[in-house]
Protein backbone atom coordinates (compact mmCIF):
# COMPACT_ATOMS: atom_id res chain seq x y z
CA UNK A 1 0.00 0.00 0.00
CA UNK A 2 1.44 3.46 -0.84
CA UNK A 3 -0.31 6.00 0.17
CA UNK A 4 -2.82 5.74 3.99
CA UNK A 5 -5.07 8.80 3.76
CA UNK A 6 -6.41 9.81 7.40
CA UNK A 7 -9.84 11.13 7.26
CA UNK A 8 -12.52 11.01 4.92
CA UNK A 9 -13.88 14.23 5.06
CA UNK A 10 -13.96 16.56 2.41
CA UNK A 11 -9.85 17.05 2.46
CA UNK A 12 -9.42 13.27 2.69
CA UNK A 13 -11.80 12.47 -0.05
CA UNK A 14 -10.66 14.84 -2.41
CA UNK A 15 -6.82 13.80 -2.35
CA UNK A 16 -7.90 9.88 -2.21
CA UNK A 17 -10.05 10.98 -5.58
CA UNK A 18 -6.32 13.01 -7.32
CA UNK A 19 -4.24 10.48 -5.84
CA UNK A 20 -6.77 7.49 -7.20
CA UNK A 21 -6.91 9.44 -11.27
CA UNK A 22 -3.27 9.51 -10.96
CA UNK A 23 -3.03 6.00 -10.53
CA UNK A 24 -1.73 5.63 -6.94
CA UNK A 25 -2.23 2.64 -4.49
CA UNK A 26 -4.08 4.09 -1.34
CA UNK A 27 -6.37 3.11 1.61
CA UNK A 28 -8.56 5.57 3.87
CA UNK A 29 -8.68 5.17 7.20
CA UNK A 30 -11.79 6.26 9.04
CA UNK A 31 -12.21 7.19 12.46
CA UNK A 32 -16.22 6.34 13.40
CA UNK A 33 -16.34 8.10 16.64
CA UNK A 34 -15.10 11.57 14.81
CA UNK A 35 -18.15 13.53 12.26
CA UNK A 36 -16.15 15.49 10.10
CA UNK A 37 -16.34 19.13 10.02
CA UNK A 38 -17.64 19.25 6.07
CA UNK A 39 -20.48 17.09 7.47
CA UNK A 40 -22.30 20.61 8.71
CA UNK A 41 -20.57 22.18 5.21
CA UNK A 42 -23.05 24.15 3.92
CA UNK A 43 -21.81 23.60 0.31
CA UNK A 44 -21.94 26.93 -1.03
CA UNK A 45 -18.81 27.04 -3.86
CA UNK A 46 -18.93 30.77 -3.71
CA UNK A 47 -15.80 32.35 -4.79
CA UNK A 48 -16.87 35.95 -5.17
CA UNK A 49 -18.95 35.97 -2.33
CA UNK A 50 -16.28 34.60 0.19
CA UNK A 51 -14.27 37.17 -1.54
CA UNK A 52 -15.51 39.66 0.99
CA UNK A 53 -13.13 38.51 4.14
CA UNK A 54 -10.96 36.28 2.38
CA UNK A 55 -7.89 37.16 0.37
CA UNK A 56 -7.25 37.01 -3.54
CA UNK A 57 -5.93 33.37 -3.25
CA UNK A 58 -9.11 31.56 -2.30
CA UNK A 59 -11.44 33.75 -5.02
CA UNK A 60 -8.63 32.43 -7.67
CA UNK A 61 -8.67 28.78 -6.44
CA UNK A 62 -12.17 28.85 -5.45
CA UNK A 63 -13.66 28.85 -9.75
CA UNK A 64 -11.21 26.23 -10.17
CA UNK A 65 -13.11 24.01 -7.45
CA UNK A 66 -16.51 24.70 -9.35
CA UNK A 67 -15.42 22.76 -12.13
CA UNK A 68 -13.97 20.25 -10.18
CA UNK A 69 -16.25 19.59 -8.68
CA UNK A 70 -18.60 19.43 -11.45
CA UNK A 71 -16.76 17.07 -13.50
CA UNK A 72 -16.62 14.75 -10.40
CA UNK A 73 -20.27 15.07 -8.58
CA UNK A 74 -24.00 14.78 -9.99
CA UNK A 75 -25.29 16.98 -7.58
CA UNK A 76 -23.65 20.46 -8.61
CA UNK A 77 -26.21 23.06 -9.40
CA UNK A 78 -24.86 26.26 -11.31
CA UNK A 79 -27.53 28.70 -10.61
CA UNK A 80 -25.56 31.63 -8.76
CA UNK A 81 -26.01 33.38 -5.72
CA UNK A 82 -28.33 36.14 -4.08
CA UNK A 83 -27.30 38.52 -1.42
CA UNK A 84 -29.95 40.46 0.27
CA UNK A 85 -30.13 42.68 3.57
CA UNK A 86 -33.27 43.83 5.14
CA UNK A 87 -33.46 47.36 4.16
CA UNK A 88 -31.84 48.90 7.40
CA UNK A 89 -29.24 47.37 6.81
CA UNK A 90 -29.26 48.50 3.56
CA UNK A 91 -25.27 50.27 4.07
CA UNK A 92 -24.15 46.24 4.66
CA UNK A 93 -24.98 45.12 1.26
CA UNK A 94 -23.34 48.14 -0.56
CA UNK A 95 -20.04 47.53 1.72
CA UNK A 96 -20.17 43.68 0.69
CA UNK A 97 -20.68 44.61 -3.42
CA UNK A 98 -17.40 47.16 -2.69
CA UNK A 99 -16.05 44.75 -1.16
CA UNK A 100 -16.10 41.68 -3.84
CA UNK A 101 -16.47 40.91 -7.89
CA UNK A 102 -18.54 39.88 -10.48
CA UNK A 103 -21.85 40.30 -9.42
CA UNK A 104 -24.74 42.82 -10.54
CA UNK A 105 -27.46 44.53 -8.81
CA UNK A 106 -30.66 43.23 -9.34
CA UNK A 107 -34.45 42.72 -7.98
CA UNK A 108 -33.71 39.44 -6.42
CA UNK A 109 -37.54 39.07 -7.18
CA UNK A 110 -37.07 38.68 -10.47
CA UNK A 111 -34.19 36.46 -9.74
CA UNK A 112 -35.85 34.02 -6.79
CA UNK A 113 -39.72 34.31 -7.12
CA UNK A 114 -40.96 33.74 -3.71
CA UNK A 115 -38.35 36.77 -2.82
CA UNK A 116 -41.01 38.74 -5.13
CA UNK A 117 -41.96 42.31 -3.33
CA UNK A 118 -40.03 41.13 -0.45
CA UNK A 119 -36.68 42.66 -1.02
CA UNK A 120 -35.90 45.92 -3.30
CA UNK A 121 -32.54 45.38 -4.04
CA UNK A 122 -30.09 42.43 -3.67
CA UNK A 123 -27.17 41.57 -5.51
CA UNK A 124 -26.65 38.04 -7.23
CA UNK A 125 -23.15 36.37 -8.41
CA UNK A 126 -24.26 34.62 -11.63
CA UNK A 127 -21.29 32.40 -11.77
CA UNK A 128 -21.21 30.63 -8.35
CA UNK A 129 -23.14 27.87 -7.53
CA UNK A 130 -23.95 24.88 -4.68
CA UNK A 131 -23.92 21.56 -3.55
CA UNK A 132 -25.20 19.14 -1.35
CA UNK A 133 -21.93 18.46 0.47
CA UNK A 134 -23.18 14.97 2.30
CA UNK A 135 -24.15 13.66 -0.97
CA UNK A 136 -21.03 15.33 -2.62
CA UNK A 137 -18.81 13.20 -0.12
CA UNK A 138 -21.00 9.82 -0.25
CA UNK A 139 -20.68 9.86 -4.32
CA UNK A 140 -16.92 10.77 -4.06
CA UNK A 141 -16.80 7.84 -1.74
CA UNK A 142 -18.85 5.11 -3.59
CA UNK A 143 -16.53 6.09 -6.46
CA UNK A 144 -13.66 5.53 -4.49
CA UNK A 145 -14.85 1.96 -3.72
CA UNK A 146 -15.61 1.04 -7.04
CA UNK A 147 -12.20 2.05 -8.23
CA UNK A 148 -10.63 -0.51 -5.39
CA UNK A 149 -10.02 2.10 -2.75
CA UNK A 150 -10.88 0.27 0.67
CA UNK A 151 -12.30 2.19 3.76
CA UNK A 152 -11.64 0.58 7.07
CA UNK A 153 -11.12 1.51 10.64
CA UNK A 154 -7.64 -0.22 11.49
CA UNK A 155 -3.82 0.32 11.23
CA UNK A 156 -2.45 2.56 8.20
CA UNK A 157 -0.08 0.66 6.05
CA UNK A 158 1.16 2.93 3.81
CA UNK A 159 3.33 6.24 3.75
CA UNK A 160 0.48 8.75 5.93
CA UNK A 161 -1.41 11.95 4.43
CA UNK A 162 -2.89 12.87 7.44
CA UNK A 163 -6.31 14.84 6.80
CA UNK A 164 -8.16 14.79 9.77
CA UNK A 165 -8.89 18.59 10.71
CA UNK A 166 -9.02 19.29 14.40
CA UNK A 167 -8.05 15.67 15.30
CA UNK A 168 -4.54 16.82 14.10
CA UNK A 169 -4.29 19.34 16.34
CA UNK A 170 -1.69 17.58 18.80
CA UNK A 171 0.70 17.58 16.09
CA UNK A 172 -0.13 20.84 13.91
CA UNK A 173 1.17 23.85 16.30
CA UNK A 174 -1.11 27.10 15.57
CA UNK A 175 -4.24 25.16 14.40
CA UNK A 176 -7.04 26.50 15.71
CA UNK A 177 -10.67 25.80 15.77
CA UNK A 178 -13.35 28.01 14.60
CA UNK A 179 -16.72 26.75 15.87
CA UNK A 180 -19.40 26.60 13.37
CA UNK A 181 -23.25 26.16 13.90
CA UNK A 182 -25.57 25.33 11.81
CA UNK A 183 -29.48 24.04 11.43
CA UNK A 184 -31.92 22.34 9.38
CA UNK A 185 -35.14 22.36 8.45
CA UNK A 186 -38.16 21.44 6.22
CA UNK A 187 -40.67 23.94 4.63
CA UNK A 188 -42.61 22.83 1.62
CA UNK A 189 -44.76 26.64 1.04
CA UNK A 190 -41.42 28.16 0.08
CA UNK A 191 -39.24 27.29 -2.88
CA UNK A 192 -35.68 28.62 -3.40
CA UNK A 193 -33.19 27.58 -6.37
CA UNK A 194 -30.35 28.83 -4.95
CA UNK A 195 -28.49 29.87 -1.57
CA UNK A 196 -29.80 32.80 -0.58
CA UNK A 197 -27.17 35.12 1.87
CA UNK A 198 -28.76 37.72 4.24
CA UNK A 199 -26.53 40.21 5.89
CA UNK A 200 -26.18 41.80 9.09
CA UNK A 201 -23.58 43.46 10.89
CA UNK A 202 -23.16 40.92 13.30
CA UNK A 203 -24.96 37.88 12.25
CA UNK A 204 -24.84 37.36 8.35
CA UNK A 205 -26.16 33.68 7.40
CA UNK A 206 -27.26 31.79 4.67
CA UNK A 207 -29.77 29.51 3.83
CA UNK A 208 -29.14 26.73 1.32
CA UNK A 209 -31.66 24.75 -0.66
CA UNK A 210 -31.54 21.04 0.07
CA UNK A 211 -33.86 18.60 -1.97
CA UNK A 212 -37.54 17.81 -0.43
CA UNK A 213 -38.14 21.31 0.62
CA UNK A 214 -34.83 20.75 2.92
CA UNK A 215 -33.21 24.09 3.92
CA UNK A 216 -29.78 24.36 5.69
CA UNK A 217 -28.97 27.45 7.55
CA UNK A 218 -25.55 28.57 8.77
CA UNK A 219 -23.44 29.40 9.82
CA UNK A 220 -21.74 31.36 13.22
CA UNK A 221 -18.30 31.84 13.26
CA UNK A 222 -16.82 31.56 17.08
CA UNK A 223 -13.32 31.45 18.07
CA UNK A 224 -13.46 28.43 19.92
CA UNK A 225 -12.70 24.53 20.02
CA UNK A 226 -15.98 24.34 21.74
CA UNK A 227 -18.16 21.66 19.75
CA UNK A 228 -21.18 21.42 22.17
CA UNK A 229 -24.96 21.67 20.89
CA UNK A 230 -25.82 24.73 19.62
CA UNK A 231 -26.56 27.72 21.68
CA UNK A 232 -29.70 28.94 21.88
CA UNK A 233 -28.71 32.63 21.05
CA UNK A 234 -27.54 31.00 17.73
CA UNK A 235 -30.07 29.11 16.77
CA UNK A 236 -32.91 32.19 17.62
CA UNK A 237 -30.67 34.53 15.65
CA UNK A 238 -30.27 31.89 12.57
CA UNK A 239 -34.11 31.07 12.88
CA UNK A 240 -35.09 34.91 13.06
CA UNK A 241 -32.89 35.96 9.66
CA UNK A 242 -34.57 32.46 8.18
CA UNK A 243 -37.76 34.31 9.15
CA UNK A 244 -36.86 37.46 7.59
CA UNK A 245 -36.17 36.32 4.68
CA UNK A 246 -39.83 34.59 4.37
CA UNK A 247 -42.35 34.77 7.10
CA UNK A 248 -43.78 31.11 5.82
CA UNK A 249 -40.50 29.40 7.18
CA UNK A 250 -42.09 30.43 10.73
CA UNK A 251 -43.98 26.78 9.99
CA UNK A 252 -40.95 24.97 8.92
CA UNK A 253 -40.26 22.09 11.13
CA UNK A 254 -36.53 21.77 12.43
CA UNK A 255 -34.99 18.60 11.35
CA UNK A 256 -31.50 18.53 13.01
CA UNK A 257 -29.54 21.28 14.50
CA UNK A 258 -25.15 20.66 14.31
CA UNK A 259 -21.86 21.99 15.75
CA UNK A 260 -18.32 21.56 13.87
CA UNK A 261 -15.02 22.74 14.55
CA UNK A 262 -13.53 23.97 11.65
CA UNK A 263 -9.67 23.84 11.21
CA UNK A 264 -8.02 26.77 10.72
CA UNK A 265 -4.38 28.45 10.40
CA UNK A 266 -3.54 31.97 11.82
CA UNK A 267 -3.91 33.18 7.99
CA UNK A 268 -7.15 31.44 7.32
CA UNK A 269 -5.44 29.46 4.81
CA UNK A 270 -4.88 25.09 4.40
CA UNK A 271 -1.57 24.36 3.98
CA UNK A 272 0.03 21.46 2.86
CA UNK A 273 3.06 20.47 5.85
CA UNK A 274 5.03 17.71 5.66
CA UNK A 275 6.26 16.88 9.53
CA UNK A 276 8.02 13.97 10.72
CA UNK A 277 7.79 11.76 7.58
CA UNK A 278 4.16 12.32 7.26
CA UNK A 279 1.76 14.49 4.76
CA UNK A 280 -0.58 17.09 6.55
CA UNK A 281 -3.20 18.63 5.17
CA UNK A 282 -5.09 20.53 6.93
CA UNK A 283 -6.63 24.52 7.50
CA UNK A 284 -9.81 24.32 5.74
CA UNK A 285 -11.00 27.23 7.64
CA UNK A 286 -14.79 27.72 6.21
CA UNK A 287 -13.49 26.83 2.78
CA UNK A 288 -13.53 22.96 2.53
CA UNK A 289 -15.51 22.35 -0.24
CA UNK A 290 -14.19 25.57 -2.52
CA UNK A 291 -10.75 25.11 -1.71
CA UNK A 292 -9.83 20.98 -1.04
CA UNK A 293 -10.07 20.47 -5.32
CA UNK A 294 -7.38 22.47 -5.80
CA UNK A 295 -5.36 21.75 -2.68
CA UNK A 296 -5.47 18.27 -3.86
CA UNK A 297 -4.28 18.95 -6.93
CA UNK A 298 -1.30 20.95 -6.20
CA UNK A 299 -0.34 17.70 -3.60
CA UNK A 300 -0.05 15.15 -6.31
CA UNK A 301 1.50 18.04 -8.47
CA UNK A 302 3.82 18.07 -5.65
CA UNK A 303 4.60 14.23 -4.93
CA UNK A 304 4.52 12.74 -8.58
CA UNK A 305 5.88 16.01 -10.10
CA UNK B 1 -0.79 59.38 30.40
CA UNK B 2 -2.05 56.99 32.78
CA UNK B 3 -4.78 54.71 32.71
CA UNK B 4 -4.77 53.23 36.95
CA UNK B 5 -1.48 54.21 36.90
CA UNK B 6 -0.35 52.35 34.27
CA UNK B 7 1.92 54.67 31.81
CA UNK B 8 0.80 54.13 28.35
CA UNK B 9 2.22 56.51 25.11
CA UNK B 10 -0.31 55.16 22.93
CA UNK B 11 -4.04 56.88 22.43
CA UNK B 12 -5.43 54.09 20.72
CA UNK B 13 -7.15 50.72 22.04
CA UNK B 14 -8.00 48.20 19.25
CA UNK B 15 -10.39 45.73 19.54
CA UNK B 16 -9.88 42.41 18.12
CA UNK B 17 -13.32 40.89 16.57
CA UNK B 18 -14.46 40.58 12.72
CA UNK B 19 -11.16 40.58 10.97
CA UNK B 20 -10.59 38.17 7.95
CA UNK B 21 -7.93 36.41 9.67
CA UNK B 22 -5.66 36.40 12.98
CA UNK B 23 -2.69 37.15 10.88
CA UNK B 24 -4.00 40.35 9.31
CA UNK B 25 -5.26 41.15 13.13
CA UNK B 26 -2.17 40.67 14.60
CA UNK B 27 -0.40 42.96 11.50
CA UNK B 28 -2.74 44.97 12.31
CA UNK B 29 -2.33 45.71 15.89
CA UNK B 30 1.30 46.38 15.21
CA UNK B 31 0.38 49.04 12.67
CA UNK B 32 -1.20 50.85 14.86
CA UNK B 33 1.33 50.93 17.55
CA UNK B 34 -1.37 50.47 20.15
CA UNK B 35 -0.51 49.03 23.33
CA UNK B 36 -3.85 48.14 25.03
CA UNK B 37 -6.09 45.45 22.82
CA UNK B 38 -9.70 44.44 24.18
CA UNK B 39 -10.76 41.09 23.57
CA UNK B 40 -14.30 39.32 24.45
CA UNK B 41 -14.53 36.22 26.07
CA UNK B 42 -18.57 36.10 26.69
CA UNK B 43 -19.43 33.73 23.42
CA UNK B 44 -15.34 32.47 23.07
CA UNK B 45 -15.36 31.23 26.67
CA UNK B 46 -12.58 29.16 27.86
CA UNK B 47 -12.62 27.38 24.00
CA UNK B 48 -11.02 30.56 22.56
CA UNK B 49 -7.70 29.84 23.88
CA UNK B 50 -6.46 28.91 21.10
CA UNK B 51 -7.60 32.40 19.80
CA UNK B 52 -6.02 34.11 22.73
CA UNK B 53 -2.98 32.83 22.76
CA UNK B 54 -2.35 33.81 19.15
CA UNK B 55 -2.56 37.43 19.61
CA UNK B 56 -1.04 37.07 23.15
CA UNK B 57 2.03 36.89 20.91
CA UNK B 58 1.61 40.62 20.38
CA UNK B 59 2.44 41.22 23.87
CA UNK B 60 -0.06 43.86 24.57
CA UNK B 61 -1.51 44.36 27.33
CA UNK B 62 -4.71 42.67 27.09
CA UNK B 63 -8.54 44.90 28.20
CA UNK B 64 -10.89 42.13 28.36
CA UNK B 65 -14.56 43.04 27.87
CA UNK B 66 -17.80 41.78 28.49
CA UNK B 67 -19.37 42.77 24.94
CA UNK B 68 -22.68 40.60 24.73
CA UNK B 69 -23.69 41.09 28.41
CA UNK B 70 -27.20 42.45 28.87
CA UNK B 71 -27.14 42.52 33.18
CA UNK B 72 -25.05 42.84 35.55
CA UNK B 73 -25.20 39.04 36.70
CA UNK B 74 -23.61 38.13 33.47
CA UNK B 75 -21.08 41.39 33.30
CA UNK B 76 -20.27 40.47 36.62
CA UNK B 77 -19.41 36.69 36.14
CA UNK B 78 -17.55 37.47 32.71
CA UNK B 79 -15.49 39.57 34.56
CA UNK B 80 -14.62 37.46 36.75
CA UNK B 81 -13.21 34.64 34.25
CA UNK B 82 -11.94 37.38 32.38
CA UNK B 83 -9.43 37.91 36.00
CA UNK B 84 -8.79 34.42 36.00
CA UNK B 85 -7.81 33.80 32.03
CA UNK B 86 -6.40 36.92 31.37
CA UNK B 87 -4.39 37.69 34.35
CA UNK B 88 -5.34 41.39 35.17
CA UNK B 89 -8.00 43.55 36.78
CA UNK B 90 -8.44 45.65 33.97
CA UNK B 91 -12.25 44.87 32.51
CA UNK B 92 -14.15 46.80 29.68
CA UNK B 93 -17.67 46.95 31.20
CA UNK B 94 -20.37 46.77 28.47
CA UNK B 95 -23.81 45.70 29.60
CA UNK B 96 -25.89 46.69 26.59
CA UNK B 97 -29.52 48.08 26.99
CA UNK B 98 -31.08 46.86 23.64
CA UNK B 99 -29.72 44.15 21.26
CA UNK B 100 -30.41 46.41 18.23
CA UNK B 101 -28.79 50.09 19.47
CA UNK B 102 -26.38 48.86 21.05
CA UNK B 103 -26.66 51.51 23.45
CA UNK B 104 -25.37 50.98 26.89
CA UNK B 105 -27.49 50.64 29.56
CA UNK B 106 -26.89 53.17 32.37
CA UNK B 107 -28.15 51.89 35.18
CA UNK B 108 -26.90 48.43 35.33
CA UNK B 109 -23.55 50.00 34.72
CA UNK B 110 -23.24 51.92 37.40
CA UNK B 111 -24.33 48.98 39.35
CA UNK B 112 -22.21 46.39 37.59
CA UNK B 113 -19.42 48.86 38.17
CA UNK B 114 -20.00 49.21 41.93
CA UNK B 115 -19.40 45.71 42.03
CA UNK B 116 -16.33 45.36 40.04
CA UNK B 117 -14.73 47.94 41.66
CA UNK B 118 -15.46 46.72 45.39
CA UNK B 119 -13.70 43.33 44.28
CA UNK B 120 -10.65 44.98 42.91
CA UNK B 121 -11.49 45.74 39.84
CA UNK B 122 -10.25 48.65 37.37
CA UNK B 123 -13.20 49.08 35.46
CA UNK B 124 -13.76 50.54 32.02
CA UNK B 125 -16.90 51.95 31.87
CA UNK B 126 -18.58 52.12 28.09
CA UNK B 127 -21.24 54.92 28.82
CA UNK B 128 -23.01 57.63 27.04
CA UNK B 129 -22.25 61.25 27.44
CA UNK B 130 -24.46 61.61 29.93
CA UNK B 131 -22.61 63.63 32.69
CA UNK B 132 -24.82 62.62 35.97
CA UNK B 133 -24.27 58.82 34.28
CA UNK B 134 -20.75 59.66 34.09
CA UNK B 135 -20.27 61.03 37.89
CA UNK B 136 -21.84 57.79 39.44
CA UNK B 137 -19.70 56.13 37.86
CA UNK B 138 -16.77 57.86 39.20
CA UNK B 139 -18.90 57.65 42.58
CA UNK B 140 -18.78 53.80 42.06
CA UNK B 141 -15.05 53.38 42.00
CA UNK B 142 -14.33 54.52 38.07
CA UNK B 143 -11.42 56.02 37.69
CA UNK B 144 -12.10 56.65 34.05
CA UNK B 145 -15.30 57.15 31.03
CA UNK B 146 -15.60 55.28 28.18
CA UNK B 147 -18.31 57.71 26.59
CA UNK B 148 -19.93 56.85 22.28
CA UNK B 149 -19.06 58.55 19.91
CA UNK B 150 -22.02 56.95 18.47
CA UNK B 151 -23.40 53.54 18.51
CA UNK B 152 -21.01 50.19 17.98
CA UNK B 153 -20.21 50.23 14.65
CA UNK B 154 -22.42 52.63 13.17
CA UNK B 155 -19.53 54.46 11.84
CA UNK B 156 -21.12 57.93 12.26
CA UNK B 157 -18.55 59.40 14.40
CA UNK B 158 -19.43 62.12 17.38
CA UNK B 159 -22.94 62.39 16.71
CA UNK B 160 -23.20 64.78 19.70
CA UNK B 161 -20.25 67.02 19.35
CA UNK B 162 -21.93 69.57 21.76
CA UNK B 163 -22.28 67.52 24.25
CA UNK B 164 -18.92 65.37 24.37
CA UNK B 165 -17.22 68.85 24.79
CA UNK B 166 -19.36 69.46 27.38
CA UNK B 167 -18.34 66.54 29.05
CA UNK B 168 -14.45 66.88 28.58
CA UNK B 169 -14.72 70.20 30.20
CA UNK B 170 -17.09 68.56 32.48
CA UNK B 171 -14.36 65.92 33.93
CA UNK B 172 -11.78 68.38 33.54
CA UNK B 173 -9.31 65.52 34.93
CA UNK B 174 -10.73 62.30 34.37
CA UNK B 175 -9.43 60.18 31.74
CA UNK B 176 -12.08 60.52 28.69
CA UNK B 177 -11.60 57.08 26.34
CA UNK B 178 -14.41 57.83 22.96
CA UNK B 179 -15.71 54.09 22.81
CA UNK B 180 -17.87 53.38 19.68
CA UNK B 181 -18.99 54.81 16.61
CA UNK B 182 -15.81 56.42 15.00
CA UNK B 183 -15.85 55.04 11.17
CA UNK B 184 -13.11 57.18 9.93
CA UNK B 185 -9.56 58.72 10.59
CA UNK B 186 -11.08 62.17 10.04
CA UNK B 187 -13.88 61.59 13.08
CA UNK B 188 -10.60 60.16 15.28
CA UNK B 189 -8.89 63.51 14.86
CA UNK B 190 -11.91 65.68 15.65
CA UNK B 191 -12.01 63.81 18.95
CA UNK B 192 -8.77 64.13 19.62
CA UNK B 193 -8.68 67.82 19.02
CA UNK B 194 -11.46 68.40 21.41
CA UNK B 195 -9.18 66.94 24.22
CA UNK B 196 -10.42 63.18 24.53
CA UNK B 197 -7.48 61.15 25.89
CA UNK B 198 -8.02 58.53 23.85
CA UNK B 199 -9.81 56.38 21.23
CA UNK B 200 -10.95 52.85 21.14
CA UNK B 201 -11.93 51.23 17.98
CA UNK B 202 -12.53 48.08 15.96
CA UNK B 203 -14.90 47.94 12.95
CA UNK B 204 -13.48 50.98 11.51
CA UNK B 205 -10.08 49.06 10.92
CA UNK B 206 -11.34 45.20 11.03
CA UNK B 207 -13.88 45.55 8.28
CA UNK B 208 -12.11 48.11 6.05
CA UNK B 209 -10.48 46.65 2.74
CA UNK B 210 -7.25 46.59 3.92
CA UNK B 211 -6.96 47.04 8.13
CA UNK B 212 -3.61 47.12 8.31
CA UNK B 213 -3.19 49.89 6.48
CA UNK B 214 -6.05 51.47 8.29
CA UNK B 215 -4.41 50.37 11.21
CA UNK B 216 -1.69 53.01 10.18
CA UNK B 217 -4.26 55.81 9.04
CA UNK B 218 -5.93 55.64 12.98
CA UNK B 219 -2.61 55.64 14.24
CA UNK B 220 -1.36 59.00 12.38
CA UNK B 221 -4.58 60.36 12.92
CA UNK B 222 -4.69 59.65 16.55
CA UNK B 223 -1.49 61.22 17.04
CA UNK B 224 -1.82 64.45 14.84
CA UNK B 225 -5.08 65.12 16.83
CA UNK B 226 -3.32 65.00 20.07
CA UNK B 227 -1.17 67.42 18.32
CA UNK B 228 -3.03 69.71 17.30
CA UNK B 229 -4.82 69.68 20.60
CA UNK B 230 -1.73 70.50 22.51
CA UNK B 231 -1.35 73.35 20.10
CA UNK B 232 -4.15 74.74 20.72
CA UNK B 233 -6.96 75.17 17.99
CA UNK B 234 -7.57 78.40 16.17
CA UNK B 235 -11.24 80.20 16.75
CA UNK B 236 -13.79 80.47 13.63
CA UNK B 237 -14.63 83.43 12.80
CA UNK B 238 -17.57 85.09 10.73
CA UNK B 239 -15.34 87.07 8.12
CA UNK B 240 -12.39 86.49 6.04
CA UNK B 241 -8.56 87.38 7.62
CA UNK B 242 -6.06 88.01 5.25
CA UNK B 243 -3.08 86.89 6.58
CA UNK B 244 -0.69 88.84 4.17
CA UNK B 245 -0.23 92.50 4.88
CA UNK B 246 -2.32 94.83 3.07
CA UNK B 247 -0.23 97.66 3.41
CA UNK B 248 1.40 99.26 0.40
CA UNK B 249 -1.20 97.47 -2.13
CA UNK B 250 -2.17 99.86 -5.04
CA UNK B 251 -6.13 101.34 -3.83
CA UNK B 252 -7.95 100.40 -6.83
CA UNK B 253 -10.82 102.82 -5.32
CA UNK B 254 -8.77 105.64 -6.08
Amino acid sequence: MAWSILGSGVTGLCIATALCEKGEKLEVVENPNIQAASYFAGGMLAPFCEGESAPDIVVKNGQLSVEWWDNHVSNVKKTGTIVIAPPRDMSELRRFANMTICHEWVDPGKIEKDLKGRFSEGLFFPSEAFIDPRLALQELKENLKNKGVSFHTGSPKGKIIDCTGMAATSSLKNLRAVRGEMLIFECHEVNFLRPIRLLHPRFPCYLVPRANGRFMVGATMVESNDDSPISARALIEMLSSVYAIHPAFAEARIIETGTGCRPSFPDNIPQIIEQDGKFYINGMYRHGFLLAPVLALDFVKKILG
Amino acid sequence: MQFYNQNLHSRLLLGTAGYPSPDILIQAIHASETEIITVSLRREGVGGSEFRQLIAKTKKRFLPNTAGCHTVKEAVTTAQMAREVFETNWIKLEIIGHADTLQPDPFATVEAARILSKEGFEVFPYTTEDLIVGEKLLEAGCQLLMPWGAPIGSGQGLRNIEGLKTMRQYFKNIPLIIDAGIGAPSQAIQAMEIGFDAILLNTAIAKSKNPILMADAFNKAILAGRIAYKAGLMEKRNMAYASTPAYGLADLSL
